[in-house]
Formats: C-alpha cells, structure tokens, sequence
C-alpha cells in the first residue's frame, strides 16, 4: 500500500484545477443558456413562454445526477461518442441554463412596470428596452442569487466524478484507493471545497444585505 | 439516428424500481423528519444560545453548506470507520442526508421565529384569546405560513439528492438503476426511465404541496 505524503496531497489540490474549469465552462454555458431562458420566460410568446417553463421545471425536478447519466449516453445515441469531460460540460451546462434562467426571470420581471412603459415612451424598442434600461437594473439585483447559485454548481461538479471524470473528487477517491485514509483524504478534499466556495457564499450574502438595505 | 430503443428489459424490473422509488421516499421523509428536529434545535440555539454554541452552529452550517453532499457522504461512510463508527450504505445515507438538510433547515426555521411578530401576541391578548388560541392562530399558523414555501422545495431538493446515495451503494431509486443498468446495459433507457420517476414524483409533492398550502394555509390578506 501507499503512503499518503506531500506527493499524494499535491495530486489532490491540482485536481482542483479540473473542478475550477469545469465550473466555470458550466458557468458560462449556463450564462448564455440562462440568458435565452429567462427573455423566453419573461417574455409574451406564449409558446416561448411555455417551452422555458417547461425547461426549468424538469431540471429543477430531476436530480443532477440523472441529468449527467443522460448528458453522457444521449449524445451516443446520435452517433456522438462524448467523453465524460464533454458530458459533465454539457449536462451541468444544460442544468445551470435552467436555474439561472430561473433567477435571471425574477430579476427581470421585478424591475417596475413603468420603466417599460417609459422606456416605450421613449420610443425603444423590445431590444434596446431590454438592453439599456431593463437588464442593467435586473443584473444588479440578480448578483447574490447568481453567485448563490454558482457556489451549488461548484458543488454540483463534484458529481462528475460519478461518470468517470477526473476532477477533485475522483482525484480523492483514485488516491483512497491506494492509501486508503479516506478519513483525512476526505476531510482535506472537503476543505478544498470550503476554501472555493466559502467566499463565494460570504460575497453573496454580502452584496444581498448591501441591496436590501439600498431598497429599505 | 439507428439506435434500437429497447425499454421491455427496463420495464421487466418495474419491482425493483418500484421497490427503489419507495426505499427513496422512505430515506427523504425520514432524513427531513429528523432533519426538521436538528434544525429547530440548531435555530433555537442560534436564536438564544450562549455565543460558543452559536458559533459551533454558525461553523455547521457554513461547513455543510459550503461542500458538496458526495464529499459528506463519503466521509460518514468511509471517514466514520476511522473513528470506530462504522455504519451500513442505508444508515450513512440517512446520517449524511440528516446533517446535511439540518444546516439549510437551521436557516428556515430561523426565518420563522423572526417572522413572529411580538406586537401580533399582545394584540391577540388585546382582543381576549385564550394563550391556546394565541399560540396555535398568532404564533403557529403565521410562522408556518412564513416557513412553508422554504420548507416544502427543501423536501424536493432533498430527495433528489438521495440520488446521491447510490454512490455508496445505498438501496434506493438510483441505486436500483444501476443494478438494472449493470445487468442489461440499457443504460440510455434505465436512466430516462428513472429521470421519469423522479420526475413525477418531484411533480406529485409539487402539486400535493400546493394544494395543502391553498387548502389549510390560505389567510385572508393583511395590510
């Protein structure tokens, strides 16, 4: 058996790298698929409308960790072999669209009515409207539940390890196979996380105490 | 696309799905009942306690909230051993599960104590309520009110997260998609089925939830 030394910790924490990328193509998939979700959500096409709703409420209804199965055998169906590093891309990209355009919907739509209407007044059009005068407002309320959320994916990539992906997690399992001291490896994985995601949630909650006194 | 859908071998098992969904239901309604005791403990002495105490829970909460649910799984079920504890796949899932809805319980409940408005208690004195009454119609129900949205998706949250549970080989509905999986690499067609399962199920508690809320928690509108 192996020992757990300096050489075994080091492999660990640079696995953190793979959960960081992970997370952060995830992020900005989901950026761009939150964004669509949340104007087909907030918008006045009822069948837009419909198909976002639909969308959220099946990936807020499904775990995670069926959302990766099926991100890693759907494609193969379509002749489209992915790795496990595409799958957890995808899959954790599809799923962060879904709860950010949930986020992304609320900040929308709490921006008052009257700033379309004088924005209309204005002559604007649904686009500009949406991009100079609507957006700029929602984006500042959405920052606390955004960086929420990606704190969640951020855990949520941990789940990758599941279908085969090295990141920080199937890193610690790899090294518990051949140390086995799953207590300590474990727990220093786990901190790893904490130190990633801590102050993330602490800025959240920061910027959202800052927003609801400027409203209060 | 030639790929030749084959469900029948997924179907054949609907024992053992139907078997896992229940083991699911099981695990979540137990992990929340004594999840729900941990959280109001935890918010009462977050609430009144002495500052250690408070600070221990501050540093639970932060510590669960801030890791994922795989990496508190795999440290009850294989950390624990260490320390002389050493639990079946199911109870580690149950612990790791009650832990871990504790912290984001601890907050909720919080929520609603704060919700209870002191001015509330001593109008209801005012107008002659028996302290019974004050407590189940000014303390009770407002606070349950303020609480029940936060609470119920925490349920549908928790139990999607079970699903995590199959990684230690815990018996419950993910779980058995893998044995049905291993046995006849059906593997597109046992998780659809499964995600399925979920799904409805995430749809039922939805829908339940409601209906109890428009049913017993409805008020008339204040202000």
């Amino acid at each position: 058996m192996r020992e757990f030394g300096s050489g075994e910790v080091l492999f660990i924490l640079a696995a953190v790298r793979w959960t960081l990328l992970l997370s952060a193509v995830a992020f900005v998939g989901g950026s761009i698929g939150g964004l669509a979700i949340a104007l087909m959500r907030s918008g006045t096409i009822p069948a837009l409308r419909w198909f976002a709703f639909g969308y959220i409420k099946l990936f807020q209804g499904t775990p995670l960790l069926m959302q990766l199965f099926l991100a890693f055998f759907v494609p193969g169906l379509f002749g489209f072999n992915v790795d496990p590093w595409g799958a957890a891309a995808l899959g954790l990209s599809l799923h962060a669209s879904a709860f950010l355009g949930e986020i992304w919907r609320g900040s929308i739509e709490v921006v008052p009515r009257g700033q379309w209407e004088s924005s209309a007044a204005l002559g604007l059009r649904y686009w500009s409207q949406m991009r100079l005068i609507v957006l700029p407002q929602a984006f500042r309320l959405s920052i606390p539940p955004t960086v929420g959320f990606l704190v969640q994916l951020i855990k949520g990539t941990s789940l990758a390890s599941i279908i085969g992906f090295v990141e920080l997690t199937r890193a610690a399992q790899v090294i518990n196979n051949a140390t086995f001291q799953p207590f300590t490896i474990f727990s220093l994985v786990g901190l790893t996380y904490f130190a990633v995601c801590w102050p993330l949630s602490a800025y959240s909650r920061r910027m959202e105490q800052r927003l609801a006194r400027a409203n209060g | 696309m030639n790929y030749v859908f084959e469900f029948s071998q997924v179907f054949a098992a609907w024992d053992e799905l139907l078997a896992g969904a229940l083991r699911t239901l099981w695990l979540s309604a137990a992990a929340m009942a004594i999840g729900m005791v941990v959280a109001v403990l935890g918010a009462l002495g977050k609430t009144g306690g002495p500052r250690p105490l408070r600070w221990v829970i501050d540093a639970y909460i932060e510590l669960i909230r801030n890791t994922p649910f795989l990496i508190q799984i795999f440290v009850v079920f294989f950390g624990l051993p260490a320390i002389g504890i050493r639990l079946e796949a199911d109870q580690a899932s149950l612990l790791a599960l009650v832990v871990n809805v504790g912290a984001y319980g601890i907050e909720i409940i919080r929520a609603g104590i704060e919700s209870i408005a002191k001015g509330q208690i001593e109008a209801g004195r005012a107008l002659g309520l028996k302290p019974l009454q004050i407590f189940r119609l000014v303390v009770l129900k407002p606070a349950i009110q303020a609480i029940y949205p936060a609470l119920t998706s925490q349920f549908i949250l928790l139990m999607l997260n079970s699903s995590v549970c199959s990684a230690i080989a815990a018996s419950e509905l993910t779980g058995a998609a893998n044995d049905i999986q291993a046995r006849t690499f059906r593997s597109f067609e046992v998780y659809f089925v499964v995600t399925g399962i979920y799904f409805a199920l995430s749809l039922l508690f939805w829908g339940a939830f409601a209906l109890i809320e428009r049913r017993f928690l409805r008020q008339p509108a204040m202000r």
